[in-house]
């Protein structure tokens, strides 16, 4: 029996616009078209739902609201006081993360978050930030961070590295978590939906399996743009509020 | 406009909007499930890779060093064992919420466990 299953070709990116600047290639490829829809999608969300804002918040407008809300309360409980001018990066973040993990799910369109280049490059933005604002908000002594309180001497050189290298380790986390989650989720979604196409009649159970692996999906979409962003906040708070 | 007299329309509007509230927090937040259903989930799904990443990354780093300073294999030994102390680390911190008390509510992701639980229980 041919079995043709290819549940690894839905990530390859493919130019659709070919684009370079000397020797750099900068075209613009499916995964750029699903990131601009999403970012047209958010803004198209935030701005036009609120433009006619009512005091009794319509359909959209309170999709917009409950979103906005969501997020300002995860900011508020895990970043701690203070941590309001963040707010705009976190729900950027998040919203961002939301969005593309959803329309991934979308038949023929494309997960832009399966690929780790692009949630190693917002993992490290947030890394970079929130080093950068530890050292403005404390200087120097950001690196107590470091050096766990009311431990002797000699544990510290053990200490030290292991906390240097659990800080270090965060965009790792940070990205591999989101990049394997899409992924794997993926392509099991491919591979059942390629022995649906292979088996004839029996179809009808690896397509149940799929129905309701779309239901986990969606479910893993929406709480993976969750935990990145609230492990932002988290790092964030590491950064304000020096234990 | 007289000051000192509280605009009545508004403190009106602000009682039924605290009461709009109160009656609203049971509902369930934006995205899937209840939020403390999220956040039992949101947890899980955190500490699940945070080992595993920190273990290979450590155990890299200590391989890259190898390489370039030629002290095979130690790095890759020594950075093996911190990697395993880091990764128990951010698992044990995460859990237990050390540093993010008000993040991961301890009482609460408890009892959100719990009412997991029994939903399973249930659905059997």
């Amino acid at each position: 029996m041919a079995l043709e299953l290819k549940p690894l070709e839905q990530f390859t990116i493919e130019r659709l616009v070919p684009l370079h600047i000397g020797r750099l290639d900068v075209s613009f490829t499916n995964s750029a078209l699903l990131m601009t829809i999403a970012v047209v999608l958010i803004t198209a969300l935030t701005v036009l739902a609120t433009r006619k804002a009512a005091l009794v918040p319509g359909r959209w407008q309170s999709v917009a609201e409950m979103s906005y809300e969501f997020v300002a309360d995860m900011v508020d409980t895990n970043a701690g006081h203070g941590a309001r001018d963040f707010f705009p990066f976190v729900f950027t973040l998040f919203m961002f993360i939301l969005f593309a993990n959803l329309l991934g799910l979308v038949p023929y369109s494309f997960t832009v978050t399966s690929h780790i280049i692009i949630t190693f490059a917002l993992a490290a933005v947030v890394f970079i930030g929130v080093t950068i604002i530890g050292f403005i908000r404390h200087g120097m002594h950001f690196l107590r961070l470091f050096v766990p309180e009311g431990v002797p001497v000699v544990l510290l050189l053990l200490l030290v590295p292991i906390e240097l290298l659990s800080y270090f380790i965060r965009p790792f986390t940070l990205s591999i978590r989101l990049f394997a989650n899409m992924l794997a989720g993926h392509t099991m979604l491919a591979i059942f939906g390629g022995f649906a196409a292979s088996v004839g009649f029996l179809a009808i159970f690896p397509l149940g399996i799929n129905v309701l692996l779309i239901g986990l999906e969606l479910l893993v979409a929406a709480l993976q743009a969750y935990v990145f962003a609230i492990l932002t906040c988290l790092y964030l708070r590491d950064a304000l509020h020096l234990h | 406009m007289s000051e000192g007299r509280p605009p009545d329309p508004l403190a009106r509007l602000g009682e039924r909007l605290d009461k709009a509230r109160a009656t609203r927090t049971g509902e369930p937040a934006p995205g899937p499930g209840e939020p403390a259903l999220q956040q039992g989930v949101g947890l899980g799904l955190r500490i699940g890779v945070e080992f595993v990443v920190a273990v290979v990354v450590a155990t890299g780093l200590g391989w890259a060093l190898d390489r370039w300073l030629g002290t095979r294999p130690w790095g890759t030994i020594v950075l093996f064992f911190l990697g395993v102390g880091a990764g128990m680390v951010s698992v044990y911190r995460a859990v237990t919420g050390i540093k993010t008390v008000v993040g991961y509510r301890r009482l609460d992701a408890a009892a959100s466990r719990e009412s997991i639980k029994g939903k399973w229980d249930d659905e059997e």
